[in-house]
């Protein structure tokens, strides 16, 4: 009965997505109307081919008896890895671009403002989003001792929901179609799928925690929480949008002016402080003590740091608006709770690091506890960076400059990626059941890659912004302007071009740790190891 | 529920008794500095809320001891600046144009004032150091002008801009599109005549056979030798300098389709004393006359 009427449903939407793709008005809604027509259509023969039969589930290999829904992390990790190249490649290409715009090749397709929604979606919302999706149900079973609510279909919703989400989203920009908000790209119809997808993704975390076994709920769950619930509420008013039609991908958003730009950046703002600090301090607080072997620091530091981190966050965006049209109050209340925000910020550092008493030594033999911990020191350095950067008069020179770029990498590429990859090679070795990653050493390369890739970066960043600032603001002695923007451009050629250099660094440790993970997964490194292994 | 409560031996501090998935938690109280901190930030928060435009109320906004506001500030500094160039501009506004160059400390300031103008209003399609950009962008450094290229010439162009509708006093020509007038064996023949007048490299007996086809359409503005009109704006086509292009299909494209470059008025955008600075720059980049 299930079976006809799953069959019914996807002939049905095959057919609805067939008509929206002949009466769509515009390209970029008929191609991803013929796309998901496509995908019902494959889902609909699929489901006829298995009508009736038991259910199986797919990714063979050996697998610990847990008891607990891995395939779905098991998925979310090989998803993690590869968006992760896509979103590093990406991003090393558009750094390319800007050192040499001939990178651009005079197609609309390849060009820049393309490309840049692109690489930041793809390392944001796909390798960032599955890292947290996939950390996060494997955390939020094991500690609270229970199965994902909502059994292993709804699991397997939102992850293919979210990644048909990044295939929507990231074919669209290409195409050339997006709303023009800044991190929120994509146009109404995607949106309105994300949302159903998130909504499902809080209902089993929610579910999953309220059948809990544990007495208490763990730190880290409540970070994943935070998370969860408040991107739902910023995604939803942030892309408050009426569309053209509902054969076209258009929309008009519904708030004007500078309370548009308000939205949008409380949006933004909170987009940094929910999705790439709050969910990743969740992962944080879960492997850093796992990695080391510790208790985590201190009980009420995270109680306290966690609700002032939440409570303050919110206020901050208008931070990203001074200077404009946004009314004074708003701007200063916005300064005054990113500064307040920076002792909660480092109490997430503290106990991260602090955690680590007792087990410093292990930084010298572990190379995957030192990209943890490196990752909180990116941490600190960002959230440091960040409310100096709030200040008014800070962001007089900064605003605008590359050294707000160098700000978000130095958090995104070093606290973001950096605590992702020292969780997924935690991850695989246990997901996989094997005893150990393929190689230790290729751990270290990837380290050092990586770190050596986030300093080209950050510094060559924070000389370009300073100096661009500084020459946008130069007047001489009877107060005209000495430079002009091209003249400010040309500048930064050598810096553009050091920066696209530690880009390709990044990205070059990516593809080791690729190399690792999957040899550990396919049990390359088990038959390797007849040489006895030192006990831990 | 028992008190699991235990000792860890490498800090000697007490867990909280919780435990998940192996993962403990020690009950060290906050750190001092850390918690200070955050009270000194609270502090200075509230206080600076006080002196600043900080909270909402019903029309406006709480607005803070200090009476600070962005419009308020940045309207100072301006004036400010202006009072301090004041003598001089009035000074500038007092001559004829022409005469600015020849008081060295009124050239001196016309140049900087007028560099800064150029930078933010002239660079984008001249390029910043006036060289120009192939595609209808003119050279302000060479000596080669369409429509004149003295101080009084080029306040005029720069006031009223060229081809520039909204102004009715802007500079104006317009070349025909040929494609319609014209075959396109005649089209070829007259580019060959066109790059001959230069000297680049054509065919000869293409050229010679379509100079009368030169006279008797283009020469009205372009002149019987092809070195241009000023009073239509049209540029000289035997020197060799090109605003699109002088390779043989660019130049077909030309007369093809004709060009229609057009320079905005700047008389609304800004000041008379700038405008007549910027003209003095753009005079002494190296080709003013």
């Amino acid at each position: 009965m299930i079976d006809a009427a799953k069959i019914a449903a996807l002939g049905i939407l095959t057919l609805l997505f067939a008509i929206a793709a002949n009466w769509g008005t515009d390209p970029v809604y008929r191609f991803h109307a013929f796309l998901l027509a496509l995908l019902s259509a494959g889902l609909f023969i699929w489901s006829i081919r298995r009508a009736g039969g038991q259910d199986r589930y797919a990714i063979d290999g050996p697998r610990p008896e847990s008891g607990y829904n891995d395939d779905v992390v098991r998925a979310g990790v090989i998803a993690t890895t590869l968006w992760g190249v896509v979103g590093f490649l990406a991003g090393t290409y558009v750094a390319f671009q800007l050192a040499f715009p001939l990178l651009n090749w005079d197609l609309p397709w390849t060009s820049f403002g393309r490309l840049r929604p692109l690489h930041t979606s793809a390392v944001i919302f796909a390798f960032g989003g599955n890292a947290l999706i996939a950390t996060s149900f494997y955390i939020v079973q094991r500690t609270c001792a229970a199965p994902l609510w909502g059994g292993r279909n709804l699991a397997w919703f939102v992850f293919w929901g979210y990644q048909l989400f990044i295939v929507l989203a990231a074919t669209g920009y290409v195409l050339g179609s997006t709303q023009s908000k800044e991190y929120a790209e994509p146009e109404w119809y995607v949106d309105l799928w994300l949302t159903i997808v998130w909504v499902a993704y809080l209902a089993i975390y929610l579910g999953t925690i309220v059948k809990r076994r544990e007495p208490h709920i763990y730190v880290a769950n409540w970070f994943f929480l935070a998370f969860i619930v408040t991107i739902a509420m910023l995604h939803v008013v942030n892309n408050i949008a009426i569309p053209v039609s509902i054969w076209s991908s258009q929309s008009v958003i519904l708030f004007p002016g500078v309370q548009g730009a308000m939205v949008q950046w409380w949006y933004g703002h909170n987009a940094v402080g929910f999705f790439l600090t709050a969910g990743f301090l969740g992962m944080m607080y879960y492997f850093i003590p796992k990695q080391a072997e510790r208790p985590v620091y201190s009980y009420k530091l995270s109680i306290i740091h966690f609700w002032a981190l939440i409570f303050l966050y919110i206020w901050a965006g208008p931070h990203h608006l001074h200077y404009t049209a946004l009314p004074d109050w708003a701007q200063v209340l916005g300064m005054v709770m990113s500064i307040i925000l920076w002792m909660p910020s480092w109490g997430g550092m503290i106990n991260g690091l602090m955690t680590l008493q007792g087990a410093w030594d292990k930084l010298r033999t572990d190379p995957v506890l030192r990209m943890l911990v490196v990752s909180v020191g990116f941490y600190g350095m960002a959230t440091f960076e960040g409310p100096m950067m709030s200040i008014r008069s800070v962001n007089s020179l900064s605003h605008y400059t590359d050294w707000t770029i160098g700000h978000v990498h130095s958090g995104a590429l070093g606290w973001n990626g950096m605590i992702t990859f020292g969780a997924l090679y935690y991850l695989v070795p246990r997901l996989w059941n094997r005893e150990r990653l393929y190689s230790i050493s290729l751990v270290s390369w990837h380290f050092w890659l990586a770190t050596i890739g986030i300093v080209l970066y950050a510094a060559s960043m924070w000389v370009t912004g300073i100096m661009e600032g500084l020459m946008w603001r130069e007047v001489d002695a009877q107060g005209f302007l000495v430079n002009s923007f091209a003249d400010t451009v040309a500048a930064k050629f050598p810096m553009y071009v050091v920066r696209a250099l530690g880009g390709a660094l990044f990205l070059t440790g990516a593809l080791i740790m690729a190399y690792n993970l999957w040899k550990t997964a396919v049990g390359a490194g088990e038959t390797a190891s007849a040489r006895p292994v030192p006990a831990e | 529920m028992a008190d699991r409560r235990d000792v860890d031996e490498a800090t000697n501090t007490r867990t909280t008794g919780h435990e998940w998935d192996g993962i403990k938690e020690l009950d060290t109280p906050m750190p001092r500095w850390w918690l200070w901190s955050f009270y000194a930030t609270i502090v200075w928060g509230v206080i600076y809320m006080i002196l600043m435009p900080a909270w909402p109320l019903v029309s406006g906004a709480t607005p803070g001891l200090l009476g600070y506001s962005s419009r308020g500030a940045v309207e100072r500094d301006i004036a400010e600046a202006e009072a301090v160039n004041a003598p001089l501009d009035a000074q500038l506004m007092s001559v004829d144009i022409a005469s600015i160059a020849e008081d060295p400390d009124m050239l001196r300031y016309a140049i900087a004032g007028g560099g800064a103008v150029f930078r933010n209003n002239c660079s984008q399609c001249h390029g910043a150091g006036g060289q120009g950009a192939l595609g209808g962008y003119p050279n302000l450094v060479d000596d080669d002008w369409l429509w004149g290229g003295t101080t009084e010439e080029i306040y005029q162009t720069v006031t009223h801009g060229i081809r520039y509708e909204a102004d009715p006093d802007t500079r104006f020509s317009q070349m025909p599109a040929f494609g319609d007038i014209l075959e396109a064996d005649e089209i070829a023949g007259l580019a060959e005549y066109v790059l001959s007048l230069s000297g680049a490299d054509h065919d000869a007996d293409l050229a010679a056979a379509h100079q009368q086809t030169f006279i008797d359409n283009c020469s009205a503005c372009h002149g019987e030798d092809g070195t241009g009109m000023r009073d239509q704006g049209a540029p000289s086509l035997a020197d060799g300098i090109w605003l699109y292009g002088g390779d043989r299909d660019t130049i077909v494209a030309t007369i093809t389709d004709a060009r229609y470059g057009i320079m905005p008025a700047f008389q609304n955008r800004l000041t008379d004393a700038e405008i007549r600075k910027v003209a003095v720059y753009v005079h002494g980049l190296g080709g003013g006359e």
